[in-house]
């Protein structure tokens, strides 16, 4: 797919540093382990799955094999934002499991420093809490790591 | 010198399993009928190479037990220890041990097991029999000898001072050989110590070799020997049409190499032939008869050429040919679109290609059902023997053939049909006999072919299903109530049995009546598109009956459209479609029905039962598709049909697995993804 951003699995990630893709959910920044990111994709055709959980938007259909999507928006509550040209599906592979979400944007690759990242417990207590690894601080920006694996496991059987 | 031998475990595995069931199968006949001394050389057989391989692959616990098995097993050919049923009873038991042992080394990696109780007995048995076989001591002392250094197979081998271990299919090539005016050579082979490319010089002799024959074994192997992975001296089998000397001329003329060794091999030493005389004309029998049809037992288990096809590869192709299905179909809309005759007739080439190789394909993919079956003779003696019952067991149809994905799921299942026949089916033996039925009872097994569908049937002639045991047991279990009760009609009781949680075994035996049942039988047919039927004739015997697929990969499905959203509904479930109108909706207990000729069927709407986003319209005339759930006929609103289509099943992935009402997903001609309706599970 011409649209598909390329990631280099390869990229260098010293053991204090971790490599993470940025993106917007709403007004809120999140970012993902880099390494579990199997590319991303402009927004497709998504065909609405019956009696599926109430957090999949569908599935769809990705050069042949079939992937759910989940939609972070309804989890975590926020109101979709930006232009919908902006709108990316990233897709995450765990082992044999295959997911994707959708983000409103996708901003950037950025290295976050193990030291900046605040354990989840100090800042956030929601029910969320969980599937949220930390809260990284990059200059001034609070960027929320997600669990993507507990994402998975949890929300989505 | 320590060879890596990760890389053979696959084999070995699947192999051991091989050998081990055609034990299994070949002991049943020995029991039945202990004259057979083609099943017992089968045996013999069977558990030489199962003994070669596990200690070639260092499992020595399965060798050692092995070795001891082949013991007792000889001195049954030789006819100084007759069968009897604590023979065969303790090679049961070593058979399950062995199967045990491979398993832990599937899961594990280890194989390691303390057999000395088994091997102790196979001693008693040996011994016992020794003493009272007195006479044939003669013969049969040269034979403790020969087992107690190795297998007499082997020894035969190792006499001659090399180790190489041959199985059944190289002595079929070295007979092939051999009928080609072709030798077979042993040669060893020394690289000077000094040698220092020792690789070059081993590739010079192989390449000096293979011009003039063929080598066929080497120890270590070829590609060992390739990477120099050897020390001084190496070991090889050899086809040729030279004489010694001249292989060895050949050879010396390498430098820095030196024939060490090198004879024929007399194959009139090699396993089968070897051990005792008897053998030797038997096999001379079946040779000389081999152009006769009748001696295709005795052939029966000669090498087929096969390949062994890792199971993720012939996915791989079947997804490839379900893809260029799928896009055959994007170009038949084009073609009927367009109306290009060029483009039409090319289409229908490519379709009948595509539809050939679809074929092929899933012929491939299957597998004889014999696999599955094969393990169950054994299962039912022993279940028989355990519940004091004399059954005779009766397959047919094991050579029906069956997708590789069914046949891994069936067996399960059939198990608890077999078990479920034996011990809820038939009745006990005195039961039986004051019912005036012969003592024996009847269980049969059988697969056949229908069309698109496979059957397999699980028939007992025992007493039938007792409706009325079955009503009161789900009355006392508070499955239904007692007026509920009186309307069941027999069929609605008989389905009670597949319900969870029920169980009608007065007394829960070892055998069935956990509670887990017929209901987790019926839930993993169903998963793999299947049906259960259940016949029962009171006092003369239970059928049940299972329907599968061919195939689960590429079905015939009707498209239909609800709003705007399209699903597939396997053909194989749909009876009819027709057109109704309002009017002819009649409502009973609220629910919507229609009358179709006679028939009363209730009436779903698909927009209702997969909530599909959207107001809720009522057209004056709508499309029914009349589908089948179990026997019942069910009809099925939808908005639009769209017609019949090949369609390329595909998992929903582990995240959304078991969603009720959707079978699986595929992709349409237009890219999109479009799901597949479970009508067992939709209602």
């Amino acid at each position: 797919m011409e649209s598909a951003i390329n990631i280099n699995q390869d990229v260098e990630t010293s053991a204090d540093n971790i490599q993470v893709v940025a993106f917007q959910l709403g007004n809120e920044e999140y970012v993902v382990d880099i390494l579990k990111v199997q590319e991303i994709n402009r927004l497709m055709r998504i065909t609405r799955v019956p009696r599926a959980g109430e957090f999949i938007e569908g599935v769809v259909n990705l050069r042949g094999n079939i992937i759910p999507v989940i939609n972070l928006h309804k989890k975590f509550n926020l109101a979709p934002s930006g232009e919908a040209d902006d709108k990316r599906i990233i897709v995450f592979q765990f082992d044999e499991v295959k997911a994707g979400i959708i983000v409103d944007k996708v901003s950037e690759v950025l290295q976050i420093n193990a030291s900046n990242i605040e354990e989840t417990a100090k800042v956030y207590t929601s029910i969320d809490a969980e599937i949220i690894k930390g809260v990284a601080k990059v200059d001034d920006r609070l960027l929320i790591l997600l669990d993507l694996q507990k994402l998975l496991g949890l929300e989505v059987i | 010198m320590k060879m890596d031998m990760s890389q053979y475990l696959d084999v070995f595995l699947e192999e051991s399993k091989e050998h081990l069931g055609s034990l299994n199968a070949k002991l049943l006949d020995l029991e039945k009928d202990p004259s057979d001394s083609s099943g017992l050389n089968e045996i013999f057989r069977a558990a030489h190479t199962l003994k070669g391989m596990s200690s070639t692959m260092g499992f020595d616990d399965v060798a050692d037990l092995t070795h001891h098995m082949e013991n007792v097993l000889a001195d049954i050919k030789t006819g100084t220890l007759r069968v009897n049923p604590q023979v065969v009873d303790t090679l049961f038991q070593c058979f399950d041990r062995l199967q045990l042992m491979v398993d832990n080394i599937e899961n594990s990696g280890k194989g390691m097991m303390d057999n000395s109780d088994l091997i102790s007995i196979l001693g008693n048995i040996k011994a016992g029999n020794y003493e009272v076989a007195a006479v044939a001591a003669v013969a049969e002392k040269e034979l403790v000898v020969e087992a107690k250094q190795n297998s007499p197979s082997l020894i035969g081998l190792e006499n001659e001072g090399h180790s190489f271990i041959f199985n059944d299919y190289d002595m079929a090539v070295f007979k092939e050989a051999i009928s080609q005016e072709f030798q077979v050579q042993f040669i060893k082979v020394e690289v000077e110590q000094t040698c220092i490319m020792k690789a070059v010089r081993a590739y010079m002799v192989f390449k000096a070799l293979e011009e003039e024959g063929e080598i066929v074994k080497s120890i270590p192997s070829a590609e060992d020997l390739d990477e120099g992975k050897f020390e001084g001296t190496f070991e090889m089998v050899y086809l040729t049409k030279n004489d010694i000397n001249t292989v060895m001329e050949t050879v010396n003329h390498i430098s820095e190499i030196k024939v060490v060794e090198i004879k024929e091999l007399n194959l009139d030493s090699a396993p089968a032939e070897k051990s005792s005389p008897k053998q030797a004309q038997n096999t001379e029998e079946s040779r000389s008869n081999s152009a006769d049809p009748n001696s295709n037992k005795v052939q029966a288990h000669k090498i087929k050429q096969t390949v062994r096809v890792d199971i993720e590869r012939l996915d791989q192709l079947m997804n490839l040919v379900g893809e260029l299905v799928m896009h055959k179909g994007r170009l038949e809309q084009i073609g009927a679109t367009q109306k290009v005759s060029d483009l039409n007739e090319t289409i229908e080439q490519i379709d009948r290609i595509s539809t050939d190789l679809q074929s092929v394909v899933m012929k491939v993919r299957m597998v004889p059902i014999e696999q599955v079956f094969n393990r169950f003779p054994r299962m039912v003696r022993d279940l028989a023997k355990d519940l004091g019952k004399e059954v005779d067991f009766l397959i047919e149809g094991k050579e029906t053939e069956l997708d590789r994905t069914v046949i891994d799921e069936i067996g399960d299942p059939l198990v608890h049909l077999l078990r479920n026949a034996l011990d809820h089916g038939l009745e006990s033996s005195q039961e039986r006999i004051s019912k005036g039925k012969p003592v024996q009872g009847n269980v049969v097994l059988r697969a056949r072919h229908e069309g698109n569908n496979i059957y397999i049937e699980v028939e007992d002639d025992g007493g039938g299903i007792d409706v009325h045991t079955i009503i009161d047991k789900a009355v006392e279990k508070g499955m239904i109530s007692a007026k509920e009760a009186e309307q069941l009609s027999n069929e609605e009781a008989i389905d009670l049995l597949f319900a969870s949680g029920f169980s009608t075994a007065q007394n829960v035996t070892d055998v069935s009546g956990r509670g887990v049942g017929l209901d987790v039988v019926k839930t993993k047919i169903e998963s793999l598109s299947g049906e259960i039927f259940v016949d029962s004739k009171p006092g003369l015997g239970t059928r049940f009956r299972v329907k599968l697929p061919l195939t689960l990969a590429i079905i015939q499905a009707l498209m239909v459209a609800v709003k705007d959203e399209i699903y597939a509904i396997p053909l194989s479930s749909v009876d009819e479609t027709t057109l109704i109108t309002n009017e002819e909706i009649k409502m009973i207990q609220k629910q919507e029905v229609i009358v179709l000729r006679g028939n009363v069927l209730p009436l779903y709407r698909l927009t209702q039962l997969i909530n599909v986003p959207g107001d809720f319209d009522r057209d004056e005339e709508m499309y029914v598709v009349v589908v089948r759930k179990g026997d019942r006929q069910i009809g099925l609103v939808v908005d639009t049909l769209i017609g019949q289509q090949e369609i390329v099943i595909k998992s929903l992935g582990r995240l959304l697995v078991g969603i009720s009402g959707i079978a699986g997903a595929i992709v349409a001609g237009d890219g999109n993804v479009r799901l597949i309706l479970d009508l067992n599970t939709l209602f």
